[in-house]
């Protein structure tokens, strides 16, 4: 398949909207596999990143992805799927 | 009952029109500075009333992390502020110790308005996957002493007290009562800022906000010309401790919450008379004080004359004509809401460690009040004990006994 449409960057851009980044995480650094409570992140601002998400590419996602997508590599790789999907349907 | 436990408080932050910093609030406020001036947080040009009490150079990305400022609204922001400076002015980390020992009891009377109006907005505009997720607590009444509490990890007794101006009295009271319970410390006060569209028209519904356009003439408790009161935003947070476990530590203690009352007013046309004196002396009784004991009263002061009599009965009832010095540093914020009584608090205890009594701004007092308010500047006095009062929209009267550190002399 092609370049991916969902990139750590756009992840990162989102979640810095929706819930800033955690006193003491580095953020440029190589987060790809750390778990998002690692980061800093619980629930709800998952919740409200994955509301973004849904908006900004016009998906939905569902509730256990964002349960069980618990790295941004996992969520990511998610995101992309469905634009995939969609863009071939 | 002779053995209750001390309740000082031994830090203060303040947020206030005329001041951020209880420095900066205190030496405005002793000198007479008002911060009413016409709205700026919004055009007030189509409302009928456009003046406020707003907090000017508060910047909440220069005071909070970035992970808070998506979920809070500006109220929030202020408060956990304001809990910082109050816990460092109080020399307290609460890294060092134990959650369980610290509470945090706020008052509120608005909730998070202006990040509701936000998301309302995106939510009749866009739709409802527009609304943030945010909202579910940002615009809730026990939000501020829910951030506090997390951000500073205190896990004791918390909550919040709803009954409007009242509240910011009855938080400290229920803080005293935790603390008396057992707690260590417990973070009080409170924090209102609903200075946006949808916060002003529900202000506005109660009838009590004055229309005047000139911030000289517009908030005038006690006057022949009151007609009602300006609304501002801010508050105090306090930190109250166990004055022995205070003393420990070595903690400077602005004074003690030394006694308390509260009541509910009759219902209208009961003919009963309203309970406010009541509440006067039972946190007289509470403190064990008598009338004369008291050094000055810091007013509730709605400008509504109606209330204003009610009010100059009260006092004259109590400590009898022109009986004791009256102060209302609210002429120079506008009313704060849940914000109003911890401010008056932090404001009165600042009073009794200088002796120095803060005036009404712009008012002359109405030949109808046989009271004594200091009116023009700021009165010098020697000050042991300080009451402080408040009311809520609907019948709720609070008052609160200050007393000044034992150790303390006075300074004139």
């Amino acid at each position: 398949m092609s370049a991916e449409l969902f990139t750590l960057a756009d992840l990162k851009q989102i979640l810095l909207e929706a819930a800033g980044v955690e006193e003491g995480i580095d953020f440029d650094g190589d987060v790809l596999d750390t778990e998002f409570e690692a980061l800093g992140y619980e629930s709800l601002a998952l919740l409200e990143t994955g509301g973004r998400i849904e908006r900004a590419y016009g998906i939905d996602l569902d509730d256990d992805v964002l349960t069980n997508a618990v790295t941004p590599r996992a969520l990511i790789g998610i995101v992309n799927e469905l634009l995939t999907v969609s863009r071939t349907a | 009952m002779s053995t209750r436990t001390s309740v000082v408080v031994t830090g203060l932050g303040v947020a206030s029109p005329n001041g951020l910093g209880a420095r900066d609030h205190w030496e405005a406020t002793r000198g007479g500075a008002s911060g009413i001036g016409r709205l700026t947080r919004f055009d007030p040009s189509g409302y009928p009333a456009k003046l406020a009490g707003e907090i000017s150079g508060f910047n909440a990305e220069e005071h909070l992390p970035s992970r808070l400022i998506p979920q809070t609204d500006r109220m929030t922001r202020i408060a956990l502020a304001a809990a910082d400076w109050a816990l460092a002015d109080a020399g307290v980390r609460p890294d060092e110790l134990a959650g369980f020992d610290m509470g945090v009891v706020t008052a509120s009377a608005s909730g998070g308005f202006e990040f509701g109006q936000n998301e309302l907005r995106n939510l009749w505009s866009q739709g409802s996957q527009y609304v943030s997720a945010y909202q579910s607590f940002a615009w809730f009444y026990a939000v501020n002493s829910g951030q506090i509490s997390i951000r500073n990890g205190m896990k004791g007794p918390s909550g919040v007290i709803v009954s409007d101006q009242a509240g910011g009295l009855d938080a400290v009271a229920q803080a005293r009562r935790q603390i008396r319970k057992g707690s260590r410390l417990i973070v009080s006060g409170g924090v209102d800022a609903s200075l946006c569209p949808w916060g002003w028209v529900a202000q506005l519904a109660s009838g009590r906000l004055s229309t005047s356009e000139e911030p000289g003439r517009a908030y005038l408790p006690f006057d022949r010309d009151a007609q009602g009161h300006v609304p501002g935003e801010g508050g105090a947070i306090l930190i109250l401790e166990d004055a022995e476990a205070a003393g420990e530590r070595g903690a400077r203690s602005y004074g003690e919450v030394a006694g308390y009352g509260a009541t509910f007013d009759p219902r209208p046309g009961s003919g009963r008379p309203p309970a406010l004196r009541k509440a006067v002396e039972l946190a007289l009784a509470d403190a064990a004080v008598d009338p004369s004991d008291i050094d000055v009263v810091f007013a509730d002061a709605a400008a509504d004359p109606e209330l204003d009599r009610a009010e100059a009965d009260a006092l004259v009832a109590v400590f009898g004509p022109r009986g004791v010095p009256v102060s209302v540093p609210k002429t120079m914020t506008g009313r704060l809401y849940s914000g109003a009584a911890p401010l008056d608090l932090a404001t009165a205890l600042l009073a009794l460690r200088d002796g120095v009594i803060p005036a009404a701004v712009n008012v002359r007092l109405s030949p109808d009040y046989d009271l004594d308010l200091v009116v023009e500047r700021s009165r010098n006095a020697v000050l042991r004990t300080a009451l402080v009062l408040a009311r809520g929209h609907g019948g709720f009267n609070s008052a609160v006994v200050l007393r000044a550190p034992a150790s303390s002399g006075p300074r004139h």
